[in-house]
């Protein structure tokens, strides 16, 4: 992120600037891109759990993001924000390079990269999610249920 | 650059001095191209796992370019012999 920062204020200087591949990428394109990458800071503090996803909760398209999506949904995690990505090719490509990892689905706890599915899937297995949860303040279902049956 | 699922197996060993890499292409499963790895390496012990799946990631950061879907499992050689026996 560093470097594009500083290629903006380059080109603010020069009015124009030279991207990876020779392309001379305008002020305007620049900036516009470091504001996104601030929005995005924005909006991962917004909610204490956020997920960058295909689809949306009701309708995922893709198998990796369901997965998210129905771990959260067996810990009981209900107010949770959720981005479609194929709505927005910016915020698509965007996410990527702010979590500096390449492939959505993306979750966000208390404003922390988390990892994608497989890191989730890791968590909830062996007990690391519910323990997440309970320092965002979130009780799992889990937790719950298997109180309950003690 | 082709990416072929031998490409990645082999940059992972070199990359990740890994003992064991197992890549599955699972692109049959999808539209695009797809590939599910499994790497044991001493490499990862004491780092956490969004560590570890960064170090993979950084190692096909050029392939990754180009694959539509990743999935990954790291271990250490110690996590991988106690999964074996279950």
């Amino acid at each position: 992120m560093n470097s594009l920062l500083r290629s903006t204020a380059k080109c603010l200087r020069t009015g124009a600037a030279l991207g990876p591949h020779g392309r001379v990428w305008s002020a305007r394109f620049l900036c516009a891109a470091a504001d996104f990458q601030k929005d995005l800071g924005e909006m991962v503090k917004k909610d204490k759990v956020v997920v960058f996803m295909k689809g949306t909760r009701a309708q995922p398209m893709c198998g990796f993001s369901n997965a998210v999506v129905q771990i959260l949904r067996m810990h009981g995690v209900d107010d949770y924000a959720t981005y479609n990505v194929l709505e927005d090719s910016e915020l698509r490509e965007g996410v990527k390079v702010f979590s500096n990892w390449p492939t959505i689905p993306q979750v966000y706890l208390s404003g922390e990269f988390v990892g994608g599915c497989d890191i989730l899937l890791q968590m909830h297995q062996n007990g690391d999610l519910v323990e997440e949860l309970k320092k965002l303040g979130i009780s799992s279902a889990l937790l719950k249920a298997e109180e309950e049956s003690k | 650059m082709a990416i072929t699922a031998d490409h990645i197996r082999d940059k992972l060993i070199k990359e990740l001095a890994a003992v064991l890499v197992d890549v599955e292409d699972t692109s049959s499963n999808r539209c695009a191209a797809s590939y599910k790895v499994l790497v044991v390496s001493t490499q990862f012990e004491g780092k956490p796992l969004l560590q570890r799946h960064r170090m993979v990631n950084t190692c096909l950061a050029e392939e990754l370019k180009e694959i539509h879907a990743f999935e990954q499992k790291t271990l250490t050689p110690e996590q991988w012999e106690k999964q074996k026996s279950q």
